[in-house]
């Protein structure tokens, strides 16, 4: 076989040198920061005791329960909201849809101010909540606001496009044939779609344990309250570099199972074909 | 007729669903409660003081736990302001205490505990080693923002060192430091940490900060005094929030900070009298 002049390779096949120079340094660029977090990790002794200390388990604990609230309510209500994108036409769902996605390009941050002027103490809607008793900023609820908030546009999207998957006419035959509109969405559009909803759901997820700065904003960084793993990373970086690595090694843990998870949930096997 | 590429249904999802949250929820379910607690909302520079504080204090009353939380006196101010429930706050200075005074969200009169001072934090074998090498150009100074506590003193310290002729830094020795910054942090402890970790070679903080260093034995680093006629007495005041939802409890936290064995314990980490 000749030897071609890699200037003709390239030019017959650009995902062949270029795709794989690219690769190499995707990977590096990637890899290495995570590589040297686990040595640095490695190298401490204490890193047990910082795993299972006091203010690590809280917070790994505050994370998990307000990450599974908010993904709740994102599935109860973000899937009939996503079905009713993807089938109706009319002007203002399709308005709707477009606002939908502002939370994935607004700066969390600025979500996080928003929120504190709709639910603060002085809030157009918080200090009318206030004088009934109800506090939402600064407190557990306020982490699950700001989680909703930021992660709810990643499974409804997503939702919405596992629903117009499904053909229409798969729900239209089974009506024909005397099926109720409820159970051919459970029985048939819900399984078919399913696949998308997951995978939805665990970006969803994802983002909702990393979320950082909208938190920090309306829900500030009270032990046991408010401050989840990202925030308790930010406040051991403060203290201690031991603590820091210590944290980050678990949520990066988390992060590289629920990939894990999110390739199985949505593998072919799983999708029933 | 058999409908054409008729799918054959998965198991419903649904029931995957459910297992998939179980182990979730069982860890979730763990929640401890019961019994009194305190949040307290503490300058970044008394957390070594007022861990042991809390401790002290949980140990003679039983059933009570204190809840610390440290940061920048500016944040904790404006977490307080914005709908932060807490039962006491302690600042690093009376800027932030007054602010909250005249908003009527503290209860009583705030009383001043301890005070500090500042020093000069430098790596060792680093270009910083003595007061004058913070003008140098190039060296990278980390300093905390003009808005939290320590910032606004060393900004004062920086300013007298310019002024007296005596240390002999020259007029510009505030403007030229200030050139220098690399990092502008939120807190104390961020501050330090950044020259702890080697990012920068030198930083300017709290006095208190010598003994914390030295008790985590921290090694790469020394402090160069600065002279106390620049230097600063920086107060620290202490005063229940007007919404805490345990006044007497917080009362008596502050009655035993206020304690000479309260005293005792900040002494032991380094803070003066007020």
């Amino acid at each position: 076989m000749a030897v071609m002049n890699p200037v003709t390779q390239i030019r017959n096949n650009p995902a062949g040198i270029l795709g794989s120079g690219g690769a190499v340094l995707f990977v590096l660029f990637i890899g290495i920061p995570v590589i040297a977090l686990l040595i640095r990790a490695a190298q401490q002794s204490n890193f047990l005791d910082a795993v299972t200390g006091d203010t690590a388990l809280t917070a790994l604990r505050l994370s998990l329960f307000t990450s599974v609230i908010s993904m709740a309510v994102v599935v109860l209500l973000g899937t009939p909201f996503a079905y009713l994108l993807a089938r109706s036409d009319r002007l203002w769902v399709r308005v709707v849809d477009s606002l939908v996605e502002l939370p994935l390009v607004l700066p969390p941050v600025v979500a996080g101010v928003a929120m504190l002027m709709a639910f603060g103490r002085n809030g157009l809607i918080g200090s009318g909540l206030e004088s009934i008793g109800l506090h939402i900023s600064f407190t557990t609820t306020a982490v699950v606001f700001a989680q909703i908030f930021v992660a709810s546009p990643f499974f409804v999207r997503s939702a919405k496009l596992g629903f117009q998957s499904v053909a229409k006419d798969y729900e239209d035959v089974a009506q024909t044939l005397g099926v109720s509109p409820l159970r051919t969405f459970f029985r048939i559009t819900l399984p078919l779609a399913a696949p998308a909803m997951f995978t939805g759901l665990g970006v969803a997820w994802a983002r909702a344990l990393s979320e950082f700065g909208a938190t920090m904003m309306f829900a500030g960084n009270l032990t046991g309250e408010t401050q989840t793993m990202p925030l308790a990373i930010m406040s051991a970086m403060e203290t201690s570099l031991d603590g820091a690595l210590a944290l980050s090694v678990m949520l990066l843990a988390g992060s590289v199972l629920l990939l894990a998870l999110l390739g199985l949930l949505t593998h072919p096997r799983w999708q029933g074909r | 007729m058999p409908i054409p590429n008729m799918p054959t249904l998965p198991v419903p999802p649904l029931k995957q669903t459910k297992v998939f949250f179980l182990p979730l929820l069982v860890l979730i379910v763990s929640c401890g409660g019961g019994g009194e607690s305190l949040r307290v909302f503490a300058a970044s520079s008394l957390r070594g003081a007022f861990t042991e504080v809390a401790k002290v204090f949980e140990a003679e009353n039983p059933g009570v736990a204190v809840k610390l939380d440290f940061g920048g006196s500016q944040r904790m101010r404006s977490q307080i302001e914005f709908g932060a429930r807490g039962d006491i706050f302690a600042s690093a200075d009376s800027v932030h205490m007054d602010a909250l005074v005249a908003a009527d969200l503290v209860s009583g009169t705030p009383v001043d505990f301890a005070s500090n001072s500042l020093v000069v934090l430098a790596m060792s074998q680093g270009r910083v080693n003595a007061i004058a090498d913070l003008a140098e150009p190039g060296v990278k100074v980390v300093l905390a923002n003009s808005n939290v506590p320590v910032g606004a003193y060393t900004r004062k310290v920086l300013e007298n060192l310019s002024q007296d002729p005596t240390y002999g830094l020259g007029r510009s020795f505030k403007d030229d430091v200030l050139a220098n910054l690399a990092s502008g942090e939120p807190n104390v402890n961020s501050a330090f940490q950044k020259v702890v970790l080697g990012v920068v070679d030198a930083g300017i903080v709290y006095e208190t900060e010598t003994l914390l260093a030295l008790e985590a034995g921290t090694r790469n680093i020394h402090f160069i005094p600065i002279p106390t006629a620049a230097n600063v007495k920086a107060n620290y005041p202490i005063a229940v929030l007007a919404e805490a939802a345990e006044p007497e409890l917080a009362d008596s936290f502050v009655e035993f900070v206020l304690s000479d064995r309260g005293r005792t314990l900040l002494r032991r980490h380094g803070f003066r009298s007020p």
